[in-house]
């Protein structure tokens, strides 16, 4: 017996026992094993070319897509309002799964409510559901403003959110005047990205456009502000802030839309904040008198920047902005829409992160990296990669389409060191194992689960992404500003190293090249 | 240190009456008539909780639980380690779901193990509109030609599957002729169906009945002698290696597990399990189906049983063994006697640390009562549980065996009632999942999960009874509590903001 009370063993130990492996080899005579010669065949016929071939061949089956659906987006956007509960029509089951998703990468209590449909609501339709679901929320939760998505059930019954919530305010369920934002966020269509655009839209235009035709419509009157979508994001706590920091730095009145940066990170001091931070209702309406409003992400704002604009907004958008280049578009055009000045701190603020990649550029240019990721996120750490003369190599986004594509293909042609490097719209992970295989690269960039990537291809991991489950806090630290880029830049080289020190750690055989200088 | 130590049983009940007529409050009033029958304090004698079990979450009131699909492909189907399971509609579904559980298994995945991969059909507006079987059709072939050595594949059903009339039963038996006889297994577990995960649970063992045992010829003979020790483990996830913690166990008193329902299980082990003299039950609620059916159709008989901690385990080897001769009666004693001396050494290692301390629990399937002994036996009281989506027999088998007299119990419980709950009782250790996790945390109060053992684990057996402990110890213990205030702000008890 190996457990003691001494030293507990729990499951990263207890079952390399000799007990337990006896036991387990054992159990193999019930489970009608496959030959392990033909396990071993297949294995290796998986990492060949005719594979692949037969892999990218395939029309219909997903296998480890890197993409979720449009309400955990529409969540997500929906808890950077001041007081907001995110209130999801359909399936309670959903909601269990994106709370649980977003609690899991946060390591953060995430507050959401269902209308529990089930199957007479599939039939006669949810509106008792509404009713009663926006009656109870309002009561036990206390919120400032509801906003209502819908699972993918709802949808294909056809319910009809704006005469649902009508209809739920004749009946008292909430006052006349409480907000109730909506937006259809059908699963079938687009990913996360798309429902936090549609929930921002639906919100924005709540405000903007007279609450569902309850109140009259916001007339703009320009002022001198500037509005920041920061889109769906896994670090959207540090970013924000660091966003926040530099529009302080340079002056700029600004509205962050969707600021779920403290409601994602509150203190352990005794209590639990179900809502905190986050765009307040006022500042969310008078975003429309806004002189500019500049979107982080592109492909999380494909509905909602179009509509700013038609409200008469200078518009701007950024793909995930990483790095140096993209941090000093980011910084001219917060110049040049707000005619401040450009401050001495943060010209040293990028003084330093170019002194980091001077310092560091010889052990990354070069290296060729396979990312996967939000259309976005992947064209922002693409284009970081090219400034440091590293390869991106391989760039996959399931939920990238064809104007990604083609938007990635003009970046990868920008650069010397993009020749030879592709972009995957539509692909997923398993096509990415492929590609791994086939061509295999020095790292890979993407979310906790490029960990299975890693295990059966050996390409090791650098974890950017959401969502990132098995590493913890790192969803404070931003990476967007000359900051951001110095992180992202430590976290690559950070690997480099690990990478060669591992592959020079073996006493007698390599006692060379495992320097304490690099 | 918590209230409920210097209180007696009368005071208790009355403050436990007290504090749900004082959450039901906040409800309107339809839905604070509703709520009301889900709540209650556990009278001693009584034959169950005195509350409503299994009756459709109220809307908008942030309930904890999951849905149908959750229950079978999440719980029941998903640990089949050789079987492709399909999440069949949108992509989210199947990637909230992905690898999220820990089931472990042993086997190469992606080649012959699947468990931890996410197939999906990833629906799009033209499935909806002109129907999935064409496409589901394609992807079947898909997964026989990139996944050569899966032994069988399931179709797990989401919400659309059922609301836009695919017939996933007809592709399913067209395929499995097309590739010879291929066990192909379409599971109707939409998310709308049901309560909660647990009608997912029953269509799930249903879809066994049906896709499995009653394709199996009845001149099958398993590919193993059988012996008269077979038994199968039943209702076990292997979350942690639960199920390998046990299995020595009954091993070690001389039986042969010739199936684990479904952690690390195999389709074969599904089909040999007629075969068995003994069904084990761990998990009643989500397995309970297929072991009376198994005992209709085939006469197997099926024990209820519980692996957490000394006292039930040795109880539960013993009950066990009173299903065999002699020679597995002092096996049983054999292994109880092997493993006292690491139970001693746990207790007295981990008892003074822990003794009178208060948990309250919410968590699923079996837990809310099954774990209560284990605590017992570290010297901790359980002052309240509830199911997440119990059954009338659940709250019976928890009233005549396991809460004591005036404990708070609360069904299908949501955010707002849990937190009053613990915010008036003050426990000393919270058990109930991810999303609550945080919450009682930042309130100040210890917290572990009791669905995925926060990420450790075993702890079934003997060996899990240890790393339980050890875990309890380090959540209570962790000198973190005692620094969640400000030095120059004055210590105050945990609230919450939220709907004050």
């Amino acid at each position: 017996m190996a457990q003691s009370a001494e030293h507990v063993l729990d499951h990263l130990e207890l079952f390399r026992g000799p007990e337990y492996q006896q036991m387990l080899a054992k159990k193999k005579m019930f489970e009608n094993p496959r030959d392990p010669a033909e396990v071993e065949r297949i294995k290796e016929w998986t990492k060949t070319a005719e594979y692949r071939e037969k892999n990218f061949a395939r029309e219909a089956l997903a296998v480890n897509p890197a993409k979720a659906c449009q309400p955990l987006g529409a969540v997500f956007a929906s808890v950077g309002f001041e007081g907001t509960l995110p209130f999801v029509h359909g399936s309670q089951g959903c909601v269990a799964y994106y709370r649980s998703h977003l609690s899991r990468h946060f390591k953060e209590p995430s507050s959401c409510v269902s209308s529990s449909m089930t199957e007479d609501a599939a039939v006669f339709g949810g509106l008792n559901n509404m009713i009663d679901g926006l009656a109870n929320s309002y009561n036990m939760y206390k919120p400032k403003m509801i906003a209502v998505s819908t699972t993918c059930m709802a949808e294909v019954i056809g319910d009809d959110l704006n005469a649902f919530i009508k209809t739920s305010k004749e009946k008292g369920s909430v006052p006349a005047d409480f907000d109730v934002p909506f937006a259809h966020t059908p699963a079938f269509v687009g990913s996360h990205v798309t429902g936090y655009d549609n929930a921002l839209k639906g919100i924005l235009e709540h405000f903007w456009d007279g609450k569902a035709g309850t109140a009259p419509k916001l007339e703009r009157k320009q002022n001198g502000a500037i509005n920041i979508i920061g889109g769906f994001d896994g670090y959207t706590v540090g970013n924000l802030r660091e966003i926040k920091r530099i529009l302080a730095l340079m002056g700029i009145q600004h509205t962050i839309l969707a600021d779920n940066s403290e409601v994602f990170d509150t203190p352990t001091d005794g209590e639990f904040r179900m809502y905190d931070g986050g765009t307040t209702l006022e500042d969310a309406a008078n975003a429309v008198h806004a002189k500019a409003t500049i979107s982080m992400q592109q492909w999380c704002t494909e509905k909602t920047l179009p509509y700013v604009a038609g409200h008469g907004q200078d518009v701007v958008s950024f793909n995930y902005p990483v790095g140096l280049s993209a941090t000093d578009d980011f910084i001219v055009a917060l110049s040049r829409i707000s005619g401040n000045e450009i401050p001495e701190q943060l010209a040293r603020e990028r003084g330093r992160l170019v002194d980091a990649i001077a310092d560091s550029s010889a052990h990354i240019h070069g290296k060729k990296f396979a990312i996967y990721g939000d259309p976005d996120l992947c064209y922002g750490l693409a284009a970081f990669l090219l400034e440091l003369g590293a390869e991106p190599t391989h760039v996959l986004s399931t939920n990238g389409n064809k104007a990604w594509h083609e938007k990635m293909k003009v970046l990868l042609a920008s650069s010397p060191f993009g020749q030879g490097c592709q972009a995957y719209p539509g692909r997923d992970l398993w096509h990415m194992r492929s590609l791994l295989f086939t061509e295999p690269v020095d790292f890979l960039i993407g979310n906790t689960y490029g960990k299975y990537l890693e295990r059966d291809t050996g390409t090791p991991l650098i974890r950017i992404g959401f969502p990132v489950f098995d590493r913890h806090h790192h969803h404070r630290s931003p990476l967007w500003g000359y900051q951001g880029g110095l992180n992202v830049l430590v976290k690559i080289l950070d690997k480099i190293f690990d990478e060669i020190d591992k592959k020079t750690n073996v006493l007698g055989k390599t006692d060379y090249s495992f320097d304490i200088i690099r | 240190m918590s209230l409920a130590t210097t209180q007696s049983i009368a005071e208790i009940r009355a403050r436990n009456k007290e504090l749900i007529e004082e959450v039901l409050k906040v409800y309107p009033e339809k839905t604070a008539k509703r709520r009301a029958k889900h709540l209650n304090v556990h009278q001693t004698g009584k034959s169950d909780c005195g509350v409503k079990s299994n009756i459709k979450s109220i809307p908008g009131v942030m309930t904890i639980r999951g849905c149908a699909y959750a229950g079978s492909k999440g719980v029941v189907w998903g640990p089949i380690k050789d079987m492709v399971h399909i999440s069949h509609g949108p992509v989210g579904c199947g990637q909230y779901s992905w690898g999220s559980r820990r089931n472990y298994y042993v086997g190469t995945t992606g080649i012959d193990s699947f468990v931890t991969l996410q197939f999906t059909s990833d629906f799009q507006e033209k499935d909806i509109v002109f129907g999935g079987d064409k496409k589901l059709g394609k992807i079947l072939d898909e997964i026989q030609e990139l996944f050569p050595l899966n032994n069988g594949i399931t179709i797990q059903s989401e919400c659309p599957i059922g609301l836009i009339g695919d017939d996933i039963e007809a592709v399913s038996r067209a395929k499995s002729k097309e590739y010879g006889g291929k066990t192909i297994v379409p599971v109707r577990c939409e998310g709308f169906r049901g309560v909660s995960q647990s009608l997912g649970h029953h269509i799930a063992n249903d879809a066994v009945r049906d896709w499995i045992f009653d394709q199996l010829e009845s001149d099958g003979k398993p590919k193993f002698e059988p012996t008269p020790y077979d038994v199968a483990i039943i209702g076990d996830y292997n979350i942690g290696g639960d199920a390998w913690s046990s299995r020595i166990l009954l091993e070690e008193m001389g039986l042969r597990v010739i199936a684990q329902w479904s952690g690390d299980g195999s389709l074969a082990e599904l089909e040999a399990t007629p075969k068995a003299k003994l069904n084990i039950l761990h998990c009643y609620r989500s397995m309970n189906y297929i072991s009376r059916h198994m005992e209709e159709k085939f006469g197997i008989p099926w024990c209820e049983y519980n692996f957490f901690g000394p006292s039930k385990i040795a109880e539960s080897l013993r009950k066990i063994a009173g299903y065999f001769d002699d020679k597995i009666k002092e096996g049983a004693e054999r292994v109880i006697e092997k493993y006292q001396a690491l139970v001693n050494a746990v207790i007295a290692k981990y008892r003074p640390r822990l003794e009178g301390k208060t948990v309250m629990l919410y968590v699923g399937g079996l837990r809310p009562r099954h774990v209560i002994g284990a605590y017992e036996d570290l010297g901790m009281e359980v002052i309240g549980t509830g199911y997440e989506f119990g059954h009338n027999d659940d709250y019976q088998r928890t009233a005549q065996h396991y809460v004591k007299d005036s404990t708070l119990i609360y069904d299908d419980v949501n955010g707002y009632e849990f937190e009053r709950f613990v915010e008036k009782l003050q426990p000393d250790l919270v058990g109930s999942g991810i999303k609550e996790k945080y919450i009682f945390q930042k309130m100040g109060v210890p917290f572990r999960q009791m669905h995925s053992w926060d990420y450790s684990g075993p702890y079934h057996g003997y060996d899990g009874f240890a790393i339980f402990a050890r875990d309890m110890d380090m959540a209570i213990n962790s000198p973190v509590w005692k620094k969640t205030k400000a030095p120059w702000k004055e210590a105050s008890r945990a609230k919450l903001l939220a709907a004050e």
